[in-house]
Formats: structure tokens, C-alpha cells, sequence
């Protein structure tokens, strides 16, 4: 018996190995932070891809060969991106869409720009990611020097005379953003209150809460991720803080009200345009929707990133990451669910908007963000 | 003046919780000579066996607050009692005898095993209770600045004072605690006067067990939220007070946890919230080098 299940076994090894050159099929990684305290980005990436691809493989692949994913879980963490990056290099990927943190961005692209892989980011928003020249790297999002200064114009256009405190979690991207959100306040005039840098992955920020007690700060401008700003809105309430905070597409979560409580309402956040609108996603959200899923924020940029890298291989017509790369920088604009993507020399989209959404309580009861700004 | 009073209390909640944890660190240590590094893992196992129980019985059975939280408490320290249980007689007690490393690697492995056992039943996201219990003191008020104190923060510091009068109680004034002392001090020995010294072992753990899940209960009562990932900081942060106040003293323990707690807080308030740790580690490295044997620990006779 035990022989016969050998056999079978040395028999399919045997099948699958005959059956991998008879597919050719284009190997993209996806790389995300599936588990760690980002995990909500990661499925959203995780999602926005996975549909991507078991889409255009219905419609008949690209250049007549299917899309094979590789997921790769980087936990939001550094090292782990990097050993993901090798990871891909070594299974063969050529294409990758991702990293979600901008720390785990910068590392992982440094193996693929030696291997000659393409990468493209649909969520690291840091200026540094593209700023280093690589030419095989790319984002379908913004960047926060962007996204700072609309913060930054908002708070001195609605905020006149109101205590601002900047608090940002240490990470390339909370103190990235908190930064440029600095720059832009400084440079209309305004002074912060209170500057300072809270460990992400902690939990207990009541000393912090304390200190914005007591410099009397109105609005928290936050850089960082949705779990440390929710709980520093949940601590500000329960120590009766008033004060609304501020963040940027890092809380652009469902799970940011869920971890803040109640006091989230009024808290305001920047974003570009919510794509679920777009008529372009109508059909996509659809098909999310009919599955129970939420297609929140970064899932479509996720999507849209797969639908712009198979355009670019069908225009190059060719799997080859440094001719994909010259389609992508020369050829674009690319139609997607977010909308036309084109790419500029640094590999950054030519159109980033970011908009302000304030969270508010919807009819159903429940707190969500909803666009205010153009 | 009240900012400082304000981070008085701030710190000693924040300690009294690493100081619940460190207790069973400590008497772990004290009766086997074992960091137990699960210990921080059966925190936050725990803290998810009261948020399971108090989302069942808050919004599935409409219990209100208090008694849910009463009655989750209770389960999960019997709950976490059994599973520590189980975690010593699996992993720790054919090792007691091996060379010293044995034992520590296997509970770096069941800490391994504890966090990513919880990432895969109950995902890796942060789950939340909604806010409860969120009354507050005014202590100070109509000043510039509002001292408050909540309920919340009153109940863990009380239960933390309460549970260490107890079990200092137990170490000093019982048979088990007898027990307990003479395993310390010479486990061969014991067993050879009539101890039963697996029996003694078996129950420092659901002790060391219960008071962390007081402590995951509370935290979650405190924070409102917890995630797989939530055993490290915490557990890492007990283990640094019980080495602080002496490893192997109850009191020390919590002294401990009240010292890292205030200096945290402290040094967030007038530095910057930066380099808390480090100044607290600081702490920790100087109260060594003078103190070896940490605050209140007595040094170590080298067992013959």
C-alpha cells in the first residue's frame, strides 16, 4: 500500500514537472503585509490582485499565457520584505505588485533592481521610494509630499488659530507624512504645539494623551497607521481629550473606527477621491460586493496596478521587465478602475489628488469616512 | 503640579499591569529556575479568552457590563489556568531534568506556538470590545488643567494590591507556599521529605497562569483592544521589572513593573516619548550593575 502511495506521489511530481513548461505562464508576486498590525492592508492588496488576476485569466490571459501569483507575506516588517523579495527572485518572478509600507518598499526594491525585477507599488507613499531612480520601480499611488501639503493647506484654511500637536509612529512613512505635513503648516506660518514620535506596536500611549492634555492641542495631526491612531483616539476620550485627529491614507481603514470607539467621529483623514465611486469600478465593486467584501481604499489600487501592468506587457509585447518598464514610463496613459494612469520619469503617477474625508456616523449607525474636500 | 500628578497615575496603571505579568515570571523562575518566555504569550492568550467571553455574553446574551466582565474574568483565569497547565506538562516537565537550556528553548518554541496558534484561529487583525466602564474622576478641576482618574485605572491598581497581599499570603503562610519554598531552595531534597514537588511546579503554573489572565482581562478592559502579536511588548517589558525588582520576589515584581510604568510615563511627559525605553532600560542597567541580584532579590547561593 505504502508503495502505491509512493508511486502515485513520484508519479505526480513527475507530471507536474512535465506539465510546468507546457503553461507558460507570466509569474507575479504579490507582496503585502498579510499578518502583523497592517493586516488590513495587506488583504485589501492581497484582494485588489487576486480579483485583478482571476479576471483578466477569464478573459484570456495576457499575450495568451495566464497570470500566476505568488503571494508573499512581508508582515509589514523590513527584514521580512526582503526575504520576500528573495523569495520571488528565486521562484522566478519577474513582475511584482507591491509593497504596502513604505519601509518595506525601499529594502525589498533594492533586490529587485539588482535581479531586473518590475515592481509596482499600489500603496507606498513615502517621496524617498522613487526619489532613488530605480528604473525598474513604480507607484499607482500617490506620495505624501502630496498628500502633506493638502493636510497641511486644509488645517491652515479650516483650522485658523487652533493648536495643532504632530505625532508620527517612527516608521519611513508616519514620520514621512508628519513631516511634510510640518513643511506645509511652516511654511503658511504655522507653529506645532507638540512634535513628537510614539513605538508602533505599543499600546498604551495615556502619557502621550497626557502631554497633548497639557499643551492644550485642538487637532492631532497623525502619521502612522490605523491601529496606533485608533487607540490614541480611544485614550484621548477616555481621558475626557476632546482634540480631533488628523491622519493620512495610513488610517484609511474601517478598522480605525472599530479600534477608536465611538470619539472617532469628526476625525479627518486625507485620501485620494474614494475609487469605488468611479464608473470605471462600478463593475469590479460589483463583483467584490457579490463576494461580501468591502472593496475599501487600497483594493482598487491593488486592482488597478494589475490591470496597468497587464496593459503595458500587451503593449510591449513582451514578458521582459526592462521593456515593460520603457512601455510603462513612455506609453502610458493606462485606463484603469482608478481612472487613466500615466507615469512620469521617477516612475510616480502624473495625477495624484488627494482629497480630506471626515469619519462621521452614517444612517446605519455606523462611523465612516466620507468625503468632504474636491 | 497636576500634570505630574496626571502621570503618577498614568504610570502606576501601566506598572501595575507589567507587574501582574511579572509575578508569574517571577515565581516561575524562583521555584525551577526558568525563564518561562511563554509567559508573555499566555498574557495574551488570555486577554482573547475574556474579549471571546465578553463579546458572547455582552452582545449575544445581553448581559450588562459588569457582570460579563466578572464572569469572563473568572473563566478566562480558569481557562488560562488549564492551558498552563497542559503547557507545562507538555513542554517543560521532561526537561526539568535535562541541562539548563533545555526547557528555555522549549518555551521559546510554546511561545512561538501560543502566537501564531491564536494568529491562525483568530486572524491576525486587532479585535476591539467596544468602550465600557469609561466613567472618570475629576481629582482637580476648574484648574488649567483636569486630573482625571478613571474607574478603570482604579479597579487595576486595587485588584494588582489586592492579588499581591494574597499571594504573598500564600508564599509565606500556607503549606503550598512552604512547599514552594523548599522546591526553591533544594528540589531533591523536598521530594525526599514528602514534597510533592511535580504537584508543587504544576501549580505555580496555573497560579503564575491566573494572575495573567487578571492581567489580559484588565488590559483588555483598559486598551479595548488585542491581537495576536500582543504577548511580546508586554511579556518582554514584565520579564525587564521582575529582573528589576529581584527575580524571584513576589513584591519585587511589582516594584518593578511600578518603576518601568512611572519612568515610561515620566520621562514621556518632561523628555520626550522617544527614548522612553531606553531610559528605562538605562534604569535597568545601572540598578544591575550595583545591584546584581536586582531591588529586592536576595543574591544567588549557587545550588551545589
Amino acid at each position: 500500500m505504502k508503495k502505491n502511495v509512493l508511486t502515485g506521489v513520484a508519479a505526480g511530481l513527475l507530471a507536474a514537472l512535465l506539465a510546468g513548461p507546457a503553461y507558460a505562464q507570466i509569474k507575479v508576486g504579490v507582496g503585502s503585509p498579510i499578518t502583523g498590525s497592517d493586516a488590513a492592508f495587506g488583504a485589501q492588496i492581497r484582494n485588489g490582485a487576486e480579483q485583478a488576476a482571476a479576471d483578466i485569466n477569464a478573459a484570456g490571459g495576457v499575450l495568451g499565457q495566464k497570470l500566476e501569483l505568488s503571494i508573499g507575506d512581508d508582515a509589514g516588517d523590513s527584514k521580512q520584505g526582503r526575504s520576500v523579495a528573495n523569495k520571488f527572485v528565486g521562484e522566478g518572478v519577474t513582475f511584482v505588485v507591491g509593497h504596502f509600507n513604505s519601509a518595506v518598499t525601499m529594502p525589498a526594491s533594492d533586490v529587485y533592481n539588482e535581479a531586473g525585477v518590475l515592481e509596482i507599488s499600489p500603496g507606498s507613499t513615502n517621496p524617498q521610494v522613487t526619489e532613488r531612480g530605480y528604473p525598474l520601480l513604480f507607484r499607482t499611488c500617490g506620495r505624501d509630499d502630496q498628500q502633506g501639503a493638502v493636510a497641511a493647506k486644509y488645517l491652515v484654511e479650516h483650522a485658523k488659530g487652533k493648536k495643532i500637536a504632530i505625532i508620527h509612529d517612527k516608521s519611513t512613512y508616519g514620520k514621512g507624512l508628519a513631516d511634510e505635513a510640518r513643511k506645509g503648516l511652516a511654511a503658511a506660518g504655522v507653529k506645532e504645539v507638540m512634535y513628537e514620535g510614539l513605538n508602533k506596536g505599543e499600546k498604551d500611549f495615556s502619557a502621550m494623551v497626557s502631554k497633548i492634555k497639557s499643551v492644550d492641542a485642538d487637532i492631532i495631526f497623525f502619521g502612522g497607521y490605523f491601529t496606533e491612531g485608533g487607540l490614541l483616539v480611544r485614550q484621548m476620550r477616555d481621558q475626557g481629550v476632546k482634540a480631533i485627529i488628523m491622519g493620512g491614507d495610513g488610517i484609511a481603514s474601517q478598522e480605525f473606527a472599530s479600534i477608536a470607539g465611538p470619539g472617532v467621529e469628526g476625525s479627518l483623514m486625507t485620501f485620494p477621491p474614494d475609487p469605488r465611486k468611479r464608473p470605471e469600478a462600478a463593475a469590479v465593486v460589483k463583483a467584490f460586493e457579490a463576494k461580501g467584501y468591502n472593496p475599501e481604499t487600497y483594493t482598487l489600487y491593488s486592482y488597478a496596478t494589475m490591470q496597468v501592468l497587464k496593459q503595458a506587457i500587451e503593449k510591449a509585447k513582451s514578458t521582459d521587465p526592462t521593456a515593460v518598464a520603457k512601455t510603462l514610463h513612455e506609453a502610458g496613459p493606462f485606463p484603469s478602475v482608478i481612472g487613466d494612469i500615466a507615469f512620469d520619469a521617477k516612475g510616480d503617477v502624473t495625477r495624484a489628488d488627494y482629497t480630506v474625508y471626515e469619519w462621521r456616523k452614517g444612517p446605519d449607525g455606523k462611523v465612516t469616512y466620507v468625503q468632504i474636500g474636491d | 503640579m497636576e500634570i505630574f500628578l496626571q502621570q503618577l497615575i498614568n504610570g502606576v496603571t501601566l506598572g501595575s499591569i507589567y507587574g501582574l505579568i511579572a509575578i508569574g515570571y517571577t515565581m516561575v523562575f524562583g521555584i525551577i529556575g526558568m525563564v518561562n518566555f511563554a509567559h508573555g504569550d499566555v498574557f495574551m492568550l488570555s486577554a482573547f479568552i475574556a474579549l471571546l467571553l465578553l463579546l458572547l455574553l455582552t452582545q449575544m446574551l445581553g448581559l450588562a457590563a459588569a457582570p460579563a466582565f466578572v464572569v469572563a474574568l473568572v473563566a478566562a483565569m480558569a481557562l488560562t489556568a488549564l492551558w498552563n497547565f497542559a503547557i507545562e506538562r507538555v513542554a517543560y516537565r521532561r526537561l526539568r531534568g535535562s541541562f539548563r537550556l533545555a526547557p528555555l528553548i522549549s518555551a521559546i518554541g510554546m511561545s512561538t506556538f501560543l502566537a501564531n496558534f491564536v494568529t491562525v484561529t483568530q486572524g491576525p487583525n486587532n479585535k476591539s470590545i467596544p468602550p465600557m466602564w469609561d466613567e472618570v474622576i475629576k481629582i482637580t478641576s476648574g484648574g488649567a488643567y483636569d486630573v482625571t482618574l478613571s474607574y478603570k485605572q482604579i479597579l487595576i491598581v486595587v485588584v494588582t494590591g489586592a492579588l499581591l497581599a494574597a499571594f504573598w499570603f500564600v508564599v509565606q503562610k500556607t503549606s503550598l507556599g512552604r512547599a514552594q519554598r523548599a522546591c526553591e531552595q533544594d528540589a531533591k531534597m523536598a521530594a525526599l521529605l514528602g514534597v510533592d514537588v511535580n504537584r508543587t511546579v504544576a501549580l505555580t503554573f496555573v497560579i503564575g497562569a491566573a494572575l495573567a489572565a487578571v492581567a489580559g482581562s484588565l488590559y483588555l478592559l483598559q486598551y479595548g483592544v488585542v491581537k495576536s502579536s500582543d504577548g511580546f511588548v508586554p511579556g518582554v517589558k514584565a520579564f525587564t521589572a521582575a529582573v528589576l525588582g529581584g527575580i524571584g520576589s513576589l513584591p519585587g515584581a511589582v516594584l518593578g513593573g511600578l518603576l518601568i510604568g512611572l519612568i515610561e510615563t515620566l520621562w514621556g511627559q518632561y523628555f520626550s516619548s522617544d527614548y522612553k525605553d531606553v531610559a528605562a532600560f538605562s534604569v535597568l542597567a545601572i540598578t544591575l550593575i550595583f545591584m546584581p541580584s536586582g531591588l529586592m532579590g536576595r543574591p544567588d547561593v549557587e545550588k551545589v
